[in-house]
């Protein structure tokens, strides 16, 4: 039952979320303002996540490749498989899942026990439109641009791994790369990659929303925000998987 | 003027508030007094719509507050200020940013008369200079007089202050009591504050109003609360062995006279 009163509260949250904003000029600032605290913060963490990531797929499908049967360029075309598949798309958004989700849901939550919300509320302001939207814009604008870059770096990754390693050629790799590359397969991770944004801003922000209490609660509902939105990552993963790929 | 009619507000089977009504004049300082949670705060919340009340009028200058829609709401809210009882200002911004909010929000105003009018607000409330620190970076004291600032730049034709000197020194409560008393007379603003502090009632309290386990249980002011024979009020008046001893001197010299 609170289940589903969770459900309602949420997409009702959705319907004053999506409305115009009050002033364009103010959301025009609060976007680049989240596009640097959502975006440009986490490339250190993405390309760090996706060099090392990159690199150890590389590694493990070379260490598996011993039968003679199986072309050389296979290691490349299942790196380049793998990465833009599943790793760069949904490992990482669950990894920002973590980042950025955790930091929304305390930032909304602190300002909801310290009656900062109440105060906008009271001034006229579209609390959840002035907070939410501009969140929720950056995360659908800049996760396809960290995905991508993902993928080349984790990309990269493998390639160094294999080259020092003396486990391929750089043109074997790439040949292996560009093997039966299909360009619907960046658009299928770009679309999940937009999906799993929109999850992370709302989830965590619904959590730190409807926070009650004081700084424990605010504690315990970014964990919550957290673990729910790497659920519903999850669920919308297989959804998305077997609408796109399968259908 | 602000009227609240027959206000009931219950949350689950608890009822908060029944069948207040009121009435908070324009240019006073009208006082919400009474017990920790007996409903002070729920209705200074359902008169300003943070909370919607179960039944009841709540009339702003004659306009029925619970039954707008949320754009007339908004158009009333912009005639709101409130001070809350943490001062609920915006962390993330400086003391010029936080007061110019509102401002940026709703006026049609270059930043060069933004700016005049935020350098005002906190000359007003002496605080000239101010702008570039961080509400962290301030006392109690002071980030009370920067809520008041930001509720006072829009010119607001209603004050709501919560609590407004919990946690400050006697004489810092003294001064923001008298800054609210003064912008109350100034801009002719209906003032509503919620308070427990007797300083704060007998300096300001215009009108008063004292809430008892959600009832309107005595209105008057700060001249006849000290003689009120009510019960409930006395107890809450006179708290103090020492506000006893006070009230029995008082007592024994009238009987001399």
């Amino acid at each position: 039952m609170k289940l589903i009163e969770g459900f309602g509260k949420y997409f009702l949250m959705l319907t004053i979320v999506f409305r115009t904003p009050e002033k364009f000029s103010v959301f025009r600032r609060r976007l680049f303002e989240e596009l640097e605290h959502i975006g440009i913060n986490s490339i250190p963490l993405v390309a760090l996540m996706s060099s090392f990531i990159g690199g150890v797929i590389a590694l493990q499908t070379a260490s598996n490749m011993s039968n003679p049967l199986l072309p050389t360029y296979t290691v490349g075309y299942i790196t380049q498989s793998s990465t833009i598949l599943e790793f760069s798309p949904t490992i990482i958004s669950l990894i920002l899942a973590g980042k950025v989700g955790s930091n929304i849901a305390s930032e909304i939550g602190t300002m909801r026990v310290t009656e900062q919300i109440d105060a906008l509320e009271i001034m006229g302001v579209n609390s959840l439109n002035f907070l939410v939207l501009p969140k929720v814009t950056a995360a659908v604008l800049f996760f396809p641009i960290l995905v991508i870059f993902s993928m080349g770096l984790s990309l990269a990754g493998g390639w160094i791994a294999l080259v020092l390693s003396d486990l391929s050629s750089t043109e074997t790799y790439v040949y292996g790369i560009r093997y039966y590359f299909e360009m619907s397969n960046v658009w299928y991770a770009l679309t999940k990659c937009v999906v799993f944004g929109f999850i992370i801003v709302t989830i965590s922000s619904f959590y730190g929303y409807y926070v009650k209490g004081g700084s424990l609660e605010v504690g315990r509902s970014s964990t919550q925000a957290v673990v729910s939105s790497s659920v519903a990552i999850l669920v919308a993963n297989f959804l998305l998987t077997q609408m796109i790929l399968l259908s | 003027m602000i009227e609240v009619k027959h206000v009931n507000k219950s949350f689950g089977k608890t009822q908060v508030l029944k069948d207040i009504s009121a009435t908070f004049e324009k240019g006073k300082v009208n006082l919400i007094i009474g017990q920790s949670g007996h409903g002070k705060t729920v209705l200074a919340k359902c008169i300003v719509g943070l909370h919607e009340v179960d039944s009841g009028e709540i009339l702003f200058n004659g306009r029925d507050f619970c039954k707008m829609n949320r754009v007339e709401r908004t158009s009333i809210r912009q005639e709101i200020g409130m001070l809350f009882q943490g001062s609920a200002l915006f962390d993330s911004m400086t003391v010029e940013e936080n007061v110019m909010f509102p401002l940026l929000m709703f006026k049609k105003m270059t930043k060069k008369e933004m700016l005049t009018r935020v350098n005002f607000c906190l000359e007003r409330v002496n605080l000239t200079g101010r702008n570039s620190l961080f509400p962290s970076e301030c006392s109690g004291g002071m980030q009370k007089r920067i809520g008041i600032a930001r509720a006072i730049a829009m010119n607001p034709k209603y004050l709501f202050c919560d609590e407004p000197n919990s946690g400050l020194d006697p004489k810092t409560a003294i001064l923001i009591d008298t800054l609210i008393r003064e912008i109350t007379y100034e801009y002719q603003i209906t003032t509503v504050a919620i308070t427990h502090d007797m300083n704060s009632v007998m300096e300001i309290g215009d009108n008063i109003l004292f809430i008892h386990n959600g009832n309107n249980w005595w209105t008057g002011n700060k001249n006849n609360i000290i003689t009120t024979e009510n019960l409930e009020v006395t107890s809450f008046v006179y708290a103090s062995e020492f506000m006893k001893e006070i009230k029995d001197s008082i007592t024994e010299k009238n009987k001399n006279k």
